[in-house]
């Protein structure tokens, strides 16, 4: 048992908390397949966390989805593998990889593998009848984030409409669907950053190593520190060094940066994350650095 | 920035409104800006951006409004959330559009706000679009309201501007339900009291919006008395650890709930007691809005989603009449014998339009019970019938229990917000 409330308080973290459990309760409750989109970094393992605790000592009632972009970082996937196990959920792996192979996505060489991964996440939902994916988008990642709803519905074609979101009122979420179409749900829409390092500390829990302080062979590329991969030939005029670096988000290695930083426990990153000048993802995915639109135009194509 | 953990931290809800052009996302620009909120790569974006269209100053709320269509624009479409914190507060903003066209989106930003910020125009004062946004913030019970003036630039910084429109707003202010207003006279573009005190207008000695939003008390705004449980989902993990497990998940909406308390489930009217509340793997003393728990009665009582956990001698009426206010939010208009579902707590069930008594003039307040409908972004009072009982309260008693949502049954939008004045 612990300590009573004597002012009844909650704090914003444990508010944050509640609202975003009682949005994995609500999606169990009322969906026929829901599935979460996990992809191993600190957003979709918060997720992990909160689905754990909306339904404990019952297991997560609905599987995981991964895409993988066969770019991934190793220490990733292994931080991935030991979360289902833990959980004992069932992991779905859908591949790039393979929907290049299968004709479902067209790799031309131009295309990140970033973007092929919209036909494969929609492929795998499709093929999975998934009605609704939980994403472990928050709103104060991006501006385009910003605007979208916790329920986010997408049309036949995986597609988000910005100008015809439907109103959502309260808690009272509606998750009315046509055939055919699904919902993205964004249950961490509130959480910023800081809060989910705040959280990972609190509830001490796995998140991959590279987001600790380490040492790794990098190159600049566009402003922005890359690591050293058979998957990233360098071009010319680019040169390895290496430095002490740690990741603020991750995803294909490809097109995500690294900082220069020397925090290697959940403190010093929260010291670092509170003083940043700079956005996650402005300093670190090249996804977002095209247009001003990016990301809308991503989300409005069926992105996470 | 934050120097104190998130974990200690409060929280704040906020939303703009006001009429379009009236400076609502400049402000919040301005707002992050002065709190030190904006990173150097969103700003770089936004000075490029206002460059690039020839503005001559750095147009501040192409900080929120992130749509193409917004930007291309120059107006809010559909809200942003925008998240700040200071050392003791964190603060979720919600900037909502001024075009009437989307209310159905400020009206979405405000429903869970703590504090409305309404902003008016120096130059123009109170419009209908004012009104209607004040005349909403009152029906949606938010307890605080802000009345910034904003433009003071464009008057010279007029005291005499600035005290006929908090006259005015305060005389319409009084035919509604606002406990708490504060009026501001700002300058969204150049910073005057937003976070920095106005060295433009000495004439007014009140807070600083940035101060203002700190100190607003917003604890005591919970219901700790009457406690509802609308029990979401059955937690049953059929193992063979947890073999004989059944708890019922939900949000605590009103009350406080505590092992040992003799509580009535409802609509069954079956009774028990609260044998242990888990918050995941540990038992709680209590439970008290809005925290997510489990609770678990000592009695085998059938429960299921939709039902609700009240206390035996306060509990909600079950009713399938309800009395309501509805805020319509389609274009095709409300009408009676119209069939709708509805979503109230966590019951869904199907409603019949059986009366509109009056809709409302949101300028003069006028209730025109001549009307046949409601047409989009009206307000009334609408009689509805229920295909099964709902648990509600009042409105102005529980802003969870007393509100529902009305779905388009064909096209699966949410076309009606409503706040219950009662059920009987
Ligand atoms: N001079 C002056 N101009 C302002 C001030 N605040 C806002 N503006 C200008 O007013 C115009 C409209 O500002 P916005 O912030 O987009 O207005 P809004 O209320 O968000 O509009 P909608 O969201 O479309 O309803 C812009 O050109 C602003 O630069 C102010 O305090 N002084
Ligand atoms: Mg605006």
């Amino acid at each position: 048992m612990t300590q009573t409330h004597t002012d009844y308080r909650l704090s914003q973290l444990d508010q944050l908390e509640a609202e975003s459990i009682h949005i994995f309760r609500e999606v169990a409750a009322e969906f026929e397949k829901p599935v979460l989109m996990f992809s191993g970094g600190k957003d979709s393992i918060v997720m992990m966390r909160l689905a754990e605790k909306a339904f404990y000592p019952a297991k997560i009632p609905f599987p995981v989805l991964q895409v993988d972009t066969g770019y991934d970082f190793p220490e990733v996937l292994s931080t991935r593998d030991n979360w289902v196990n833990r959980l004992g959920v069932r992991l779905i792996v859908a591949s790039v990889e393979d929907a290049i192979r299968d004709g479902i996505v067209i790799d031309d060489g131009k295309t990140s593998r970033n973007r092929l991964q919209i036909g494969t996440l929609l492929n795998a939902l499709e093929e999975g009848g998934f009605t609704a994916a939980f994403g472990g988008g928050r709103r104060d990642e991006e501006k385009a984030r910003a605007k979208e709803r916790v329920y986010s519905h997408r049309d036949e074609f995986g597609q988000w409409d910005p100008k015809m979101q439907r109103p959502e009122l309260w808690s009272l979420y509606n998750g009315r669907l046509h055939e055919g179409e699904h919902m993205r749900i964004f249950p961490i829409s509130n959480w910023t950053e800081l809060d989910i390092w705040d959280y990972i500390g609190r509830e001490g829990i796995e998140i991959p190593t590279i987001y600790f302080s380490h040492q790794r062979r990098v190159f600049k590329r566009d402003g922005m520190l890359l690591s050293e991969s058979e998957h990233n030939p360098l071009r010319s005029g680019e040169t390895v060094e290496e430095r002490t670096i740690r990741f603020r988000t991750v995803g294909d290695l490809t097109l995500t940066g690294c900082v220069e930083s020397t925090a290697s426990t959940i403190d010093e990153i929260i010291d670092e994350v509170a003083v940043a000048r700079v956005t996650e993802r402005g300093a670190t995915r090249g996804d977002d650095r095209f247009s001003e639109a990016a990301m809308e135009d991503r989300k409005k194509e069926g992105y996470f | 920035m934050a120097t104190v953990k998130s974990e200690q931290m409060d929280l704040l809800r906020f939303a703009t409104a006001g009429s379009v052009d009236d400076g609502k996302s400049t402000l919040i620009g301005r707002l992050l800006l002065d709190s030190k909120s904006i990173f150097e790569d969103q700003l770089e974006a936004v000075e490029a951006t206002s460059q690039s269209k020839g503005y001559d100053y750095t147009d501040l709320a192409l900080l929120t409004d992130g749509l193409r269509s917004e930007r291309e624009q120059g107006i809010t479409i559909d809200v942003a959330y925008r998240y700040f914190a200071t050392p003791t507060r964190k603060f979720i903003i919600a900037d909502t559009p001024g075009h009437v066209q989307y209310t159905r989106n400020m009206v979405t930003g405000a429903s869970t706000a703590d504090l409305g910020l309404v902003l008016v125009d120096a130059r123009q004062g109170l419009t209908e679009q004012s009104r209607r946004h004040a005349v909403i913030l009152s029906l949606l019970r938010v307890p605080h309201l802000v009345l910034a003036v904003n433009k003071m630039d464009l008057v010279n910084f007029s005291e005499e501007v600035y005290e006929k429109i908090h006259a005015e707003f305060a005389a319409f202010a009084t035919k509604l339900n606002i406990p708490d207003l504060e009026v501001i006279p700002i300058s969204a573009l150049q910073g005057d009291n937003v976070v920095n005190r106005s060295e433009n207008m000495p004439w007014y000695s009140g807070p600083t919006l940035m101060h203002h939003l700190e100190h607003v008390h917003v604890a005591s705004d919970r219901d700790l008395v009457d406690v509802r449980f609308p029990v979401q989902y059955v937690v049953r993990p059929k193992s063979d650890e947890h073999h004989d497990y059944r708890g019922y998940g939900g949000m605590v909406a009103g009350g406080v709930l505590k092992p040992g308390d003799e509580v009535v489930v409802l609509p069954s009217g079956m009774t028990s007691k609260i044998a242990a509340i888990d918050l995941f793997d540990r038992e709680i003393t209590e439970a008290f809005p809005p925290m997510s728990v489990t609770v678990r009665l000592e009695d085998d009582v059938d429960v299921s989603r939709g039902d609700m956990i009240a206390r035996v001698r306060n509990a909600p009426k079950p009713s399938q009449d309800i009395d309501a206010m509805i805020c319509w939010m389609t274009n095709e208009p409300l009408r009676p014998r119209q069939k709708l579902a509805i979503k109230h707590t966590t019951r869904s069930a199907r409603a019949l339009v059986k009366d509109i008594q009056y809709r409302l003039d949101v300028n003069t307040l006028h209730r025109d019970q001549e009307t046949k409908e409601l047409g989009v972004n009206e307000i009334g009072r609408v009689q509805l019938r229920t295909t099964v009982p709902l648990l509600c309260d009042p409105y102005s008693k529980n802003r969870t229990t007393g509100s529902f949502i009305l779905i388009d049954e064909a096209t699966g939008v949410t076309v009606g917000a409503g706040m219950i004045n009662s059920g009987s």
